[in-house]
């Protein structure tokens, strides 16, 4: 077997040096009748490389990838372009497959890495720190509830009605063990009046912009509502493109913000891996979850980078750790880190504003269709229309003309009745003339 | 002049009049390691003798310190957030954790002596 | 104070460099490497992109007032860059990594090109369920594999890594206790266990309760049956344990804790040692994560990402949370929602936005239908054999506690062989990384002294395990001869010397800032 480098020889000569008359000598501690013969699994033997490609070859192309077609869909995974220097980087051995960097002195190179990406992170959100990523946004989400109640002593979060369902249900699951969980009722494109349910039992007021609508909103009286009743902001970003052209959270009084770094470098994934991003203020760093890269110098003088402040981490605080979190995302926080650092500050500006303007025009064309009309006024490259039909079926009849028209709303809220008619649409830099003409033309028809 | 007494959690607490200071041993400060952090509890907090106090960190661990008594917390030594390192230094001394009030003597009388906690170490 | 054998030296000491300094600060092909803030110019980009018109009416007046301070550097800079930060790092690819509880075994290319299909990696998680059938095809796929060689009934995809399915299995657990109308809040978890293990526990909400080990290494049977009670909502054992010694009592164990009406939570890291020869649903155990980036060889990438899906016993099935994919006899579904849920089940909702770690299932799929049910018998017996094999090969030059063997796919050192000699375990594994090795597992499990926990994997030659075992044998003599010249200050070699963990946790300095750092709003 073409991984498994032992011979029967060798497998020989070790059990005679161990002194074992064969390998079931050392599973002597197994209960006997747990032991199964292989014949008990009903599963093939050793393949090659060329059965297993052709099999998983097979079984892929029954699912239409998202770059054969017109494709519109966004709440929470966006399609970018990735350089491809990126893929190429992260496939060294050095990065694929090295391991956690415990050992600082022979893994400077992702500690390094980790650092330069804790600073991108901090510059991109305006916050004063960040950590070296968690698993993902909705999971970062959760992580800064229960940041927010360990710091405050108070009990209560409440949701913004435009946050991901996904990542409220996240929350629940977690923090609803610590805490009481409040949704603010869900109000597409408009005003919500979340200020009204911040009281002082308060932990913190999450609210995620561009939310799932894609509507813009404004953080800065929703922190000033929150830190006057001693609560705090969490300001959750599922598009972190969004931030090459619009107000950082930071800039607008965020505590803490939890992002989704998928846009880029890492691709969709069909939902993970993705990579969590994570800041908060500097006053805040010990209550802080994950892991986190310092700065330091070695025994002979020279600047290098270690792990740092992991007391706060399940290896040592085990049942008082600030999480139960042992890894990061490793490999999508490099490709993520990669891909800004290709990209610049010009890049990024560039393809924020490509982003935006694709997004603007389709709205406009879309808008202009008999039947449809533009529920979010403000947005960045994700926006909702209402529709004459119930958007599930407008999303599957397109399907079958091959055209991925975006999220029916309904998808993530079954049960809002609004929500039925409501169509999520993202445009990014991927989209071209031809898609939008395809996607415009093909829903005037259906409609 | 103000009497020391020991614990077998390797605190130091020292008494003047009903005011206690409390602090870790020096076998327990080489232990740790070199200290990065100390959460001191603040003034007003009510703990019980053998109750949780404070946490002490050093890079690689962290110990919660107990209250060798029980007592009111009069303040927390805020100098050992800018400079965790005097508890290294001076952990009998400049690197006491907290100051207690009410104190019950009987309660300090039971501990051990610094004779006692010499043979304690040694047997460890 | 609670005291511990943690405490290590973690300042650095200083050195004086005897070598013949190079202008450049470079040596050969080891180069230093700026960071990235430092290097790069205004305007500069690597990737190009067109200047498009756009006005910010549609902004909600929150366009971006000032920039966000990247730099800016072409496409060969780039590169240059995080190819010399690679050369700075130790690898699989490059060596071994005796990482007791970590299984760093190889790591398939194969792995790689499959998971870049475009049909598992270019698909939107919430595109027309109808369009990714062959991703789900994928996904239930590598569930058959999961719950076949478990042999548990069911599978909880969704966890995001190990301690995620640790908290997913627990949450489980608490929701199957819910719906029987009780009220238990106590877990047990043995002093030997991961950090995860009680973290996890108290993250989902219970009172964490310890229970100790035996001389021979194993968990005290008898003392977990006693701490059993109508409070106790389970325990949590890992088999093979975390001193590498399968659990010769864990049915037992099993028994006692369904009879007590709690619940067997089974932390799955040590799984290469028994995959396909022994079922964990035969002993009783009701929730196991899996790791895939251990047992099933997808990449550690420096740290993640992992995942953790978890088996689940008949009893726990009904409450695995959301989404669940099905299959209706024609095609796969996926259900996101409570109430579309069929069949009794009832889902505690939900772990995670989507469903998954699709990208580690694609690699995991392709390991499995690489090795075959035999070839993953073969690689817990090599990786068992392996162990042992070094176990053999080092326990009358250093200590073993549990030497007289077999032990599984990991062996345990501790340092009372060091006793006298002035080097710690610390030292002895800074050595070895000037002897070309990534050391050991350190100072776990916490059971014994000065922990050294070597796990090879199957993936090692005899060649590669033989040269290892004389380098250890070499060391270990060295030391006890007095000998501790190479000790001393330890690693030499490698790009950094030791490093000032103290200083960094003291006064931490987590980001470059450049001159002027934006403060963030009051």
């Amino acid at each position: 077997m073409r991984y498994l480098p032992l011979t029967p020889d060798d497998r020989a000569a070790m059990l005679a040096k161990i002194g074992a008359p064969n390998i079931d000598a050392l599973f002597r501690d197994v209960p006997k009748s747990a032991v199964v013969a292989r014949s008990v699994f009903d599963l093939p033997d050793t393949q090659g490389e060329l059965t297993v490609e052709r099999a998983l070859s097979k079984m892929a192309a029954k699912s239409r990838a998202a770059g054969s077609l017109p494709f519109f869909c966004g709440a929470g995974a966006y399609k970018h372009h990735v350089p491809s220097a990126v893929d190429h980087l992260i496939q060294r051995s050095e990065f694929l497959t090295s391991y956690t960097p415990y050992q600082p002195e022979i893994a400077q190179g992702t500690l390094q890495y980790l650092f330069e990406f804790q600073t991108q992170v901090a510059l991109l959100t305006g916050m004063e720190v960040a950590n070296a990523s968690l698993y993902d946004g909705s999971t970062a989400t959760a992580e800064g509830v229960l940041m927010a109640q360990r710091i405050t002593k108070r009990p209560k979060a409440i949701l913004s009605g435009g946050l991901h369902p996904h990542y409220a249900e996240t929350v629940e699951t977690v923090a609803g063990l610590s805490g009481t969980v409040t949704r603010s009722p869900v109000t597409p494109g408009k005003a919500e009046d979340i200020i009204a349910l911040i009281d002082d039992q308060t932990a913190c007021v999450v609210v995620q912009s561009p939310d799932v609508f894609g509507l813009i909103r404004n953080l800065k009286p929703i922190a000033d509502a929150a830190h006057a009743k001693g609560a705090l902001l969490i300001a959750v970003v599922t598009e972190i493109v969004s931030l090459g052209l619009i107000e950082p959270p930071g800039a607008q009084g965020a505590d803490i913000v939890a992002a989704e770094g998928q846009s880029l470098g890492v691709g969709l994934n069909f939902g993970g891996p993705y990579v969590g991003l994570f800041a908060t203020r500097e006053k805040y760093l010990r209550n802080m979850p994950g892991r986190l890269c310092g700065e330091t110098t070695d025994a002979a003088g020279k600047r290098g980078y270690v792990l740092t402040l992991s007391t706060r981490e399940q290896h040592i605080r085990r049942e008082k750790a600030t999480s139960n979190i042992c890894t990061n995302s490793g490999l999508c926080c490099l490709a993520f880190t990669i891909h800004l650092s290709l990209l610049g500050e010009e890049g990024f500006s560039r393809l924020a504003r490509a982003n935006h303007a694709r997004a603007s025009a389709l709205a406009d064309r879309l808008a202009d269709v008999k039947g449809v009309s533009l529920v979010t006024e403000s947005f960045f490259n994700e926006f909702t229309l209402k529709l004459s039909k119930p958007a599930a079926s407008v999303v599957d009849a397109l399907a079958e003309k091959g055209i991925v028209a975006g999220v029916p709303a309904s998808r993530l809220m079954p049960h809002d009745k609004e929500a039925r008619d409501l169509l999520i649409v993202a445009a990014t830099e991927t989209n071209t003339d031809e898609d939008c003409d395809a996607f415009v033309h093909a829903l005037a028809e259906l409609l | 002049m103000s009497e020391v007494r020991y614990t077998d959690q390797h605190e130091w607490v020292s008494l003047d009049g009903d005011t206690a200071t409390v602090g870790i041993t020096k076998h327990a400060a080489e232990q740790l390691g070199d200290v990065v952090f100390v959460e001191v509890p603040e003034a007003g907090r009510k703990v019980g003798a053998g109750g949780e106090a404070a946490v002490v960190e050093s890079v690689k661990a962290a110990s919660d310190v107990y209250a060798p008594v029980g007592g009111e917390v009069v303040e927390g030594n805020k100098a050992l957030a800018d400079e965790p390192a005097k508890v290294n230094a001076d952990p009998e001394g400049d690197g006491w954790f907290f100051k207690l009030k009410g104190v019950s003597k009987d309660e300090f009388a039971k501990l051990m002596t610094k004779a006692q906690y010499d043979e304690f170490v040694k047997g460890l | 104070m609670t005291m511990n054998n943690q405490g290590r030296p973690t300042s650095s000491g200083s050195v004086n460099e005897n070598e013949m300094p190079t202008i450049s600060g470079d040596r050969g092909l080891q180069h230093e490497v700026s960071l990235i803030f430092e290097l790069g110019r205004p305007g500069m980009t690597g990737v190009d992109l067109p200047q498009v018109q756009m006005t910010d009416k549609r902004l909600g007046g929150l366009r971006r007032k000032g920039p966000v301070g990247l730099p800016g550097l072409s496409e060969p800079e780039v590169i240059r860059h995080y190819v010399r930060l690679s050369q700075l790092n130790y690898s699989i690819d490059a060596g071994l990594y005796p990482l007791g509880s970590c299984t760093m075994k190889h790591n398939p290319r194969l792995n790689e090109k499959m998971a870049r299909l475009p049909g598992f990696a270019d698909v939107h998680p919430l595109a027309p369920q109808q369009t990714v059938q062959g991703a789900f095809e994928a996904v239930g796929e590598l569930m058959k594999w999961l719950t076949t060689l478990t042999g548990m009934p069911a599978v909880a995809m969704s966890p995001k890594a190990g301690a995620h399915g640790e908290l997913c299995g627990l949450l489980t657990i608490r929701a199957a206790i819910e719906a029987r109308g009780e009220k238990r809040n106590r877990i047990l978890v043995p002093s030997s266990a991961h950090g995860t293990n009680p973290a996890t526990a108290a993250v989902a909400g219970f009172v964490v309760d310890e229970v100790p080990a035996t001389e021979d290494g194993h968990v005290d049977a008898d003392a977990l049956e006693a701490k059993l009670g109508p409070d106790v909502a389970a325990i949590m054992l890992t088999n093979p344990n975390t001193c590498g010694l399968f659990e010769p009592r864990i049915k037992e164990m099993a028994d006692a804790v369904h009879k007590a009406g709690a619940y067997f939570y089974c932390d799955g890291a040590n799984f290469n040692a028994i995959a396909g020869r022994v079922r964990p649903g035969d002993l009783g155990v009701d929730a196991m994560h899996i790791n895939l980036h251990k047992t099933f060889s997808t990449p550690h990438g420096g740290g993640g990402p992992g995942a953790g899906p978890v088996v689940l016993s008949a009893a726990l099935a009904p409450f695995a949370p959301l989404p669940l994919l099905v299959h209706d006899g024609n095609e796969f579904r996926m259900i996101e929602h409570a109430d579309e849920a069929t069949d009794g089940a009832k889902p505690f909702g939900r772990m995670c936005a989507f469903h998954g770690q699709m990208g580690m299932f694609s690699r995991a799929l392709t390991y499995m239908m690489s090795h075959g049910a035999d070839g993953i018998r073969q690689a817990s017996e090599d990786a068992v054999l392996s162990a042992n094999y070094i176990l053999a090969s080092l326990k009358d030059v250093m200590s073993a506690p549990f030497g007289e063997g077999p032990c599984m796919h990991e062996a345990l050192f501790d340092d009372s062989f060091l006793e006298g000699t002035g080097v710690t375990t610390l030292d002895f594994a800074k050595a070895m990384i000037d002897e070309g090795y990534h050391p050991m597992t350190m100072y776990f499990p916490l059971v014994v002294h000065g922990a050294m926990l070597i796990e090879p994997t199957e993936s090692e030659s005899k060649e590669s395990l033989d040269r290892f075992i004389h380098v250890l044998r070499t060391m270990a003599l060295e030391a006890k001869a007095g000998q501790t010249a190479r000790f001393d200050g330890a690693p030499r070699l490698a790009p950094r010397r030791r490093l000032d963990e103290t200083a960094a946790a003291r006064k931490p300095i987590l980001r470059w800032k450049p001159k002027e750092l934006p403060q963030a709003a009051e």
